[in-house]
């Protein structure tokens, strides 16, 4: 009996969902519409991410050693360094290497190549590059290296760029911050904004239907058996608005995949959808089944009092 | 089988529906109820149906009391009566069949009960060949008679006609009126409200007068006296 009862509230639920027409379309367009804001702020949020990270992975600091300084200690340092929790990563660049880069580039400057030429030594020192996990941890690594120049390994480090670059580095960290901040804010705005229009947008074409839910009531139908077309219904309201949002979203990040690449460098928006599309889908999906069927649920209610 | 016991509707002190009402109603009884716009007949149904509460009194359904039925329970207490309306309030995205079977899927029968009744009860209001049409593709008098093909399909003790014909043209009124004629004769107990005082004196039933709230004749093969 609960088979045959399921069964009745499943298919008058489509055929309802059919039947209703162009109130149907109306409905899963604005649903389309708010699964489309949803989904374009998960995107946002993936090139605001690549960005930041972008950024961060830009930021180090170099530590210069003094061209007599043993590679052995170098290396003791930069052991010692890399066990600290903060830092992510730790590169050696030896004085040779650093000669090969700085040689690379500025080939095409005639005057400093001869120079370097004429200088027959390597002027440079060997550097480590150090990165931490959050900007905000230079401060703390940077002192820590300043503890250990005062060490008999210390002594042989020349220069911390970190003290030139403090001010750019603090700031560039604020407003990574309130970029993450603003951008969650109006993430969460925009979603409930959009959710209220859902949910409103099903009540409409539920108001439409308050007599007939009388009727069926007077009839003899019980609650359960009135509102289960209608939850379906928003079942499938949800269903095919996702579906229908991740179909727009295939051409328009084609469109933009290949702008988003030049402009941002490292995210392809295209490539992002294409390797979360089983994710954001079921976000969406979701999001929408759930919209659907609780707007239905609520406005069904109002009007079960006869 | 039906009883009101001194039951009163008053939405305002300057608007009382029904006062003091008190009467009842025998199985296999055509009760007609007479009386003017405003004279509570429609307020006595909603009553019955609880649809609308009573400021006092009881209104008992086979010894049950109406009003003491909690809203859970109320739509079985309702599969027991059947409802036309002179708005017919059909459901205008289900066919005559699909309206017809949706007060047997409601009461939970059984698909192969459905698929033998519901025809059956389409060939008795005479709709066999409309029953894929929409309300709407279907004349008052069609509409009225898939209600009462409705109200009847799952047998219930007892049809309330809330101004069926008020609707109709004399002879979609006298079609309605000859089936529910034949519904009492197969047991049915029937009550209808109307105006219309040639139906009520060919009829030759019981008739409940009501005037401004208020029962001022019961006659047991009454006349339209007002």
């Amino acid at each position: 009996m609960i088979w045959i009862k399921a069964k009745r509230v499943i298919k008058a639920g489509f055929v309802n969902f059919w039947r209703n027409g162009w109130i149907s379309l109306a409905t899963v367009l604005v649903i389309v519409i708010t699964l489309f804001t949803i989904g374009s702020l998960i995107f946002s949020r993936a090139i605001l991410g690549s960005m930041i990270s972008q950024i961060q992975d830009k930021v180090d600091i170099s530590i210069y050693f003094k061209t007599d300084a043993e590679e052995s200690d170098i290396l003791a340092l930069k052991d010692s360094v890399s066990k600290l929790p903060e830092v992510k990563s730790a590169e050696y660049v030896s004085a040779e290497q650093s000669l090969e880069n700085f040689k690379e580039r500025h080939k095409d400057n005639a005057l400093i190549m001869q120079s370097i030429e004429e200088l027959g030594e390597n002027p440079l020192g060997a550097m480590l590059n150090i990165k931490t996990k959050e900007t905000s941890q230079y401060d703390s690594v940077a002192k820590y290296l300043e503890s250990q120049s005062g060490t008999a390994g210390g002594s042989m480090i020349d220069k911390i760029n970190y003290y030139q670059n403090k001010k750019v580095i603090d700031r560039l960290s604020k407003i990574l911050d309130s970029a993450k901040t603003l951008g969650t804010a109006i993430s969460v705005i925009l979603v409930i904004i959009s959710i209220i229009i859902a949910f409103n947008t099903i009540r409409l074409a539920i108001y439409i239907s308050r007599e007939e839910i009388g009727v069926m009531r007077l009839v003899g139908a019980s609650d359960r058996f009135v509102r289960g077309p209608f939850i379906v219904e928003g079942v499938i309201y949800g269903v095919i608005s996702s579906i229908i949002a991740m179909i727009i979203f295939y051409p328009l990040t084609l469109w933009l995949g290949p702008m988003t690449d030049n402009f941002f460098s490292g995210i392809n928006i295209f490539q992002y959808y294409v390797a979360n599309f089983g994710q954001i889908f079921l976000i969406l999906l979701l999001l929408g089944v759930s919209v659907g069927a609780f707007s239905s649920y609520i406005a069904v209610k109002r009007y079960l009092k006869v | 089988m039906i009883y009101f016991d001194k039951v009163s509707k008053i939405y305002s002190p300057t608007s009382i529906a029904l006062e003091e009402i008190s009467f009842a109603i025998e199985p296999n009884e055509f009760v007609s109820i007479v009386g003017q716009s405003g004279s509570g007949k429609t307020t006595m149904l909603k009553l019955l149906l609880a649809e609308e509460k009573p400021t006092s009194g009881h209104v008992f359904f086979e010894s049950i009391d109406v009003h003491g039925v909690g809203r859970k329970e109320l739509h079985m207490l309702r599969r027991k009566i059947g409802t036309v309306f002179e708005d017919f309030r059909l459901l205008p995205n289900k066919t005559a069949y699909e309206n017809i079977a949706f007060a047997m899927e409601a009461a939970g029968k059984m698909p192969e009960d459905i698929e033998k009744d519901v025809p059956q009860v389409l060939e008795l209001v005479n709709l066999v060949d409309k029953s894929w049409h929409f309300p709407d593709e279907l004349s008052r008098g069609e509409r009225q008679r898939v209600a009462i093909a409705r109200a009847i399909i799952n047998q219930p003790d007892v049809i309330i006609a809330d101004e069926p014909t008020g609707n109709l043209d004399p002879l979609n009124t006298w079609e309605i009126i000859n089936i529910l004629k034949k519904v009492n004769e197969f047991g049915t107990t029937v009550i209808m409200t109307t105006h219309n005082k040639s139906i009520i004196d060919s009829l030759g039933r019981r008739v409940i007068t009501l005037e401004k709230g208020k029962m001022v004749r019961d006659d047991k093969e009454g006349r339209y006296v007002i």
